[in-house]
């Protein structure tokens, strides 16, 4: 009787037979084990990849998901309206607002609303950017910066001020009014690029 | 309807089911009945059909003759032989809901996600579901101010209003307070307000909630919190005894926001403004939060639990003590009081009835109200209501909803005994029996009624002796039906848990030996107090006397007596043991302080007037604090004494095994009216009565609700008017031997001999102001 000529493996249909009847990779011989050593070899002759960290940092890439940041219009006004979509969007359960009135004495955004509470809790982000993308005003954007760990779970669920960026050239520290003679609209068409003198209150 | 009355029924199809319909169904509804969902948004069931907003648009055939164009489903009822295609199967019907949504959105602003209304909003839902993804207008949307306040509680952005007329409609057909309308045309067509009269309606609250786009807001709600922020809990509103259906929204342990819930046979889908937005007292900061106890040298001091439970066993034991509990607690609290004041101070000296009250009124409620089975579908039945002593917009404000809505539908008659014609009753084009105050039992006696009539009776019947006996007299008489409507959610409650000197629980009579033999066998306790227990104003005067010693006292406003003086006496001679949620006059005069949890932080039940359960469960979880029932329990354990309610649950399942009582009842000692004597020149007779929106405790912290309470005014009539030389909004002084309230005068339809004021708002505190109350002489003097 002849013996039945076992199948090889690209004849089988692999997703329908049992691991073990799948033939697994045999000896590779002196030859094999050669080409393996060479690669480790060669290796010791390149420029080392490894960086010195903390006191080498290399740049991330431009995209990279970092911290987040509450950014500013160009007269210090937050851009956040507190309407909650990041904390919406989130798939963490890792942001809290809570929004609030702009009154005319205390106006921290353009518009009516603002996010009086707003806390990102970083033991819970996957940085996974959503909220930025659920974000109507581009008030929250991520930072490259990943350096995150700390000693306490409390410290780690960073406030509003910790989130909020710098103030810049041009800009004034909200509580101000808003720009004369501009609506919410003009705040996100750009039409203010710096603060007004008539802003600066506490002058 | 009743069940006897046969309806006719209409088979039409629509996207080729067939489906049976009572004639006169409105087509949107039978799709509804198909679970064929058709856009819409002025369409509501409980409001007159407009066809305002024109989402509903479906293909119409009748008997093979098609209209020409799609058709409001909303508008149009339907008929035999009626074909109709929604959305769903009609290309022409989907692409004129999606023309429809395109042109209600080119003048909606795109800022949801600043609006209140976002993530619930059905424009937001339904142009998902109905329009187009992209717009084709290019133009500038037209902007109004935004957002501006018609009244103090309510915002309107009208960029947002898509004109669907349902806030105007139900003002003016459910709450008849038509003070908004649509105003100008075309795409400047805006909801306003008059000139000179802002939104003032005790039901502007249930604008917001039917509103189907964020034009109306709540000012208390806004910006607070998104619909995914919040947890909600089916509950019951605890401030009147009308019993409505509630939700509450609760954000981390903090309620934000109640809505009316729905229940057809109560409260339909409506509220007041009252049960909508005072709920802030459970959150406010004064909230006691741990058990005290006075020391020797007279001062309140933090205590443990078991320190002050020991403490307030100890001396609520030490001498002969009474029970007075407030109208405000839940049935089963209420039943816990009621227990504890039998079983471990073995008295029956309770009294829930923390206001003005007469043994007259005890005896009545005994007799004919405990056990009463008369509900809202009497009222819809009803050939004619009598209201005795009972505003009901401002006692009871979804009673009053109930009849304008019979009013509305069929000119109900009602006719209201009293000395002040209301806004309310005049509103219900009631007939007004204007008597003198003290005066009511006269002018009731005669009153033509059949059975089908009801008698609603307010707690303030009990201030002129005789009208209770006389409406007694009367309902045996026509044998029409007898309902008394307490102002609080829970004293129907504690009336049935016997939380009063002369009824045990279930009705039963303290008198009756078979009737105490019954609870005391269920208690399995061996004897139950014989004689018929102190009433409120007795139980502060025997304190006084030295007969009592020791007051457990809960949820009471010593205030609210007609002598408070008394009260207060009493209460600082007295060994006081407090259970309340805030600091008040009895915990500052309190032995014993012990904090117990608000409503939103326990479950339980109220009953309503119509003594229909009304039950909830706690909004808010992992709450601290306990019930009154729980910590009775306790004190009860600390005497050697075992209530066996631990639970609210144990509690309600003990109620439901005592039943109600078939013996008989307490007999009603007949009590004549006193007639007034003759008036001076400037002497009146005071008639008042509390407003929904006044000083009470429960809405403490409401700025914005406490906006649109209505003026506070002094009100007498022309004829004493022009004899005083009073117009409209001179200083008018009241003053009794104990003081004075100066408020500006109103003449109105009120009798010659009364003057009316306002009982317990700012600037006319009628109780502790002029320690006087409906029927004191008083005298008024133009300053």
């Amino acid at each position: 009787m002849a013996e039945i000529e076992p199948l090889k493996n690209s004849e089988r249909d692999l997703t329908k037979v049992e691991f073990s009847q799948v033939d697994q990779p045999g000896s590779v011989g002196l030859l094999g084990h050669l080409k393996g050593f060479w690669i480790t070899f060669s290796t010791i002759f390149k420029k080392p990849e490894t960086v010195e960290y903390p006191e080498v940092k290399a740049p991330t890439q431009e995209r990279f998901h970092g911290r987040h940041q509450l950014n500013r219009h160009p007269d210090g006004l937050e851009k956040c309206i507190g309407c909650e979509l990041c904390a919406w969007a989130c798939p963490a359960d890792a942001i809290y607002v809570e929004g609030a009135d702009n009154t005319e004495e205390n106006r921290m955004s353009p518009g009516e609303r603002y996010g009086k509470v707003y806390q990102i809790n970083y033991l819970r982000c996957v940085f996974c950017g959503l909220c930025i993308e659920a974000c109507p005003t581009r008030a929250l954007t991520m930072t490259n910066e990943y350096e995150l760990a700390d000693d306490s779970r409390a410290k780690l669920i960073f406030e509003k001020d910790d989130l909020l960026g710098p103030l810049r050239a041009g800009m004034l520290m909200p509580p101000h009014p808003m720009y004369p003679d501009m609506t919410d609209t003009n705040y996100y068409k750009g039409d203010v690029t710096q603060a007004h003198p008539s802003q600066d209150v506490n002058k | 309807m009743s069940t006897a009355e046969i309806v006719d029924m209409i088979t039409v199809v629509i996207d080729g089911f067939e489906v049976s319909v009572p004639k006169g169904t409105l087509v949107i509804r039978a799709a509804e009945q198909l679970g064929i969902q058709i856009p819409r948004f002025c369409d509501h069931p409980l409001l007159d059909p407009v066809g305002a907003c024109r989402q509903c648009l479906v293909d119409i055939e009748i008997n093979g003759r098609a209209f020409p164009k799609p058709q409001a489903s909303c508008t149009i009822p339907v008929e035999p032989g009626m074909i109709v295609k929604t959305q769903l199967t009609s290309p022409v019907a989907d692409k004129a809901q999606q023309g429809v949504m395109e042109l209600l959105l080119i003048n909606h602003p795109l800022d949801c996600p600043v609006c209140d209304k976002g993530g619930e909003c059905p424009l937001q839902n339904q142009a998902l579901s109905s329009g187009h993804s992209e717009s084709r207008f290019q133009g500038v949307k037209r902007t109004f101010e935004k957002p501006i306040n018609i009244s103090s509680q309510v915002l309107l952005d009208r960029e947002r209003c898509v004109l669907c007329a349902r806030c105007t409609r139900f003002s003016e057909q459910i709450a008849s307070d038509p003070f908004i309308t649509l105003n100008e045309r075309g795409a400047l067509q805006q909801v306003g307000i008059y000139e000179k009269q802002p939104f003032t309606s005790y039901f502007s609250g249930n604008t917001v909630q039917i509103c189907p786009v964020g034009a109306l807001t709540g000012a208390s709600y806004r910006f607070r919190a998104r619909p995914f922020d919040l947890v909600s809990t089916p509950s019951a509103c605890e401030h009147c005894a009308s019993g409505c259906d509630m939700r509450t929204d609760v954000r981390r342990g903090k309620t934000l926001r109640r809505l009316a819930g729905e229940d057809a046979s109560v409260n339909e889908e409506w509220n007041c403004d009252k049960g909508r937005w005072a709920f802030k007292y459970v959150t406010a900061t004064d909230r006691l939060a741990h058990p005290q106890i006075r020391n020797s040298d007279g001062e309140l001091v933090q205590a443990s639990w078991p320190e002050a439970l020991a403490a307030a066993a100890q001396g609520l034991k030490a001498s002969a003590s009474a029970v007075l509990v407030g109208g405000r607690t839940t049935h089963e609290d209420a039943y816990g009081y009621s227990k504890f004041a039998r079983i471990a101070l073995n008295t029956n000296d309770i009294d829930f009835r923390s206001r003005v009250s007469s043994d007259e009124e005890r005896e009545f409620l005994a007799t004919h109200i405990v056990g009463s089975t008369t509900t809202y579908l009497d009222i819809d039945r009803a050939d004619q209501v009598v209201l005795v002593g009972f505003e009901p917009e401002e006692e009871s404000p979804i009673v009053f909803l109930r009849l304008n809505k019979q009013f509305r539908k069929r000119a109900l008659k009602v006719t209201s005994i009293g000395s002040k014609l209301s806004i309310g009753v005049e509103k219900l084009k009631g007939e007004f029996v204007k008597v003198a105050p003290g005066e009511e039992a006269t002018a009731i006696a005669g009153l033509p009624l059949t059975a089908k009539s009801v008698i609603l009776i307010g707690e303030r019947a009990s201030e002129s002796a005789g009208v209770l006996t006389a409406v007694a007299a009367l309902a045996s008489s026509t044998s029409a039906k007898l309902a008394w409507i307490p102002r609080r959610a829970g004293e129907r409650g504690a009336l049935e848990a016997g939380a009063i000197g002369n009824l045990l629980p279930g009705g039963r009579p303290v008198t009756d030996a078979s009737a105490r033999v019954d609870i005391a066998a269920l208690w399995n306790t061996p004897s139950l107090p014989t004689s018929v227990g102190r009433s409120n104003d007795e139980i502060y005067a025997a304190v006084i006397s030295g007969e009592l010693g020791a007051l457990l006292v809960g949820g009471v406003d010593p205030l609210d007596g007609l002598n408070s003086k008394a009260a207060l006496t009493a209460l600082e001679k007295a060994f006081v043991v407090s259970l309340e949620i805030a600091p008040s006059e009895v915990t500052q005069r309190a032995n014993v302080i012990l904090p117990v949890a608000a409503i939103t932080e326990k479950s339980g039940s109220f009953l309503n007037w119509e003594g229909r359960a009304r039950k909830f469960d706690a909004a808010v979880d992992n709450s601290l604090n306990r019930s009154d029932l729980r910590i009775l329990s306790m004190i009860a354990q600390e005497m050697g004494v075992s209530l066996n309610l631990g639970t609210v649950t144990a509690a309600a399942k003990e109620i439901a095994a005592i039943g109600t009582w078939d013996g008989a009842r307490v007999s009603m000692k007949p009590i004549k009216s006193e007639k007034t004597s003759s008036l001076k020149d400037n002497e009146f007779v005071l008639t008042s009565w509390r407003r929904l929106l006044d000083l009470g405790t429960l809405q403490k912290g409401e700025d914005n609700l406490a906006g649109t309470a209505r003026q506070c005014v002094a009100v007498i009539s022309s004829k004493r008017a022009a004899s005083l030389g009073v117009v409209d909004g001179d200083q008018l002084k009241i003053s009794s031997a104990l003081g004075a309230v100066t408020l500006p005068a109103l003449v109105e339809d009120i009798h010659d001999d009364a003057v009316w004021a306002p009982r317990n708002s700012r600037g006319s505190q009628l109780l502790v102001n002029l320690g006087a109350t409906h029927g004191a002489v008083v005298t008024v003097v133009k300053i």
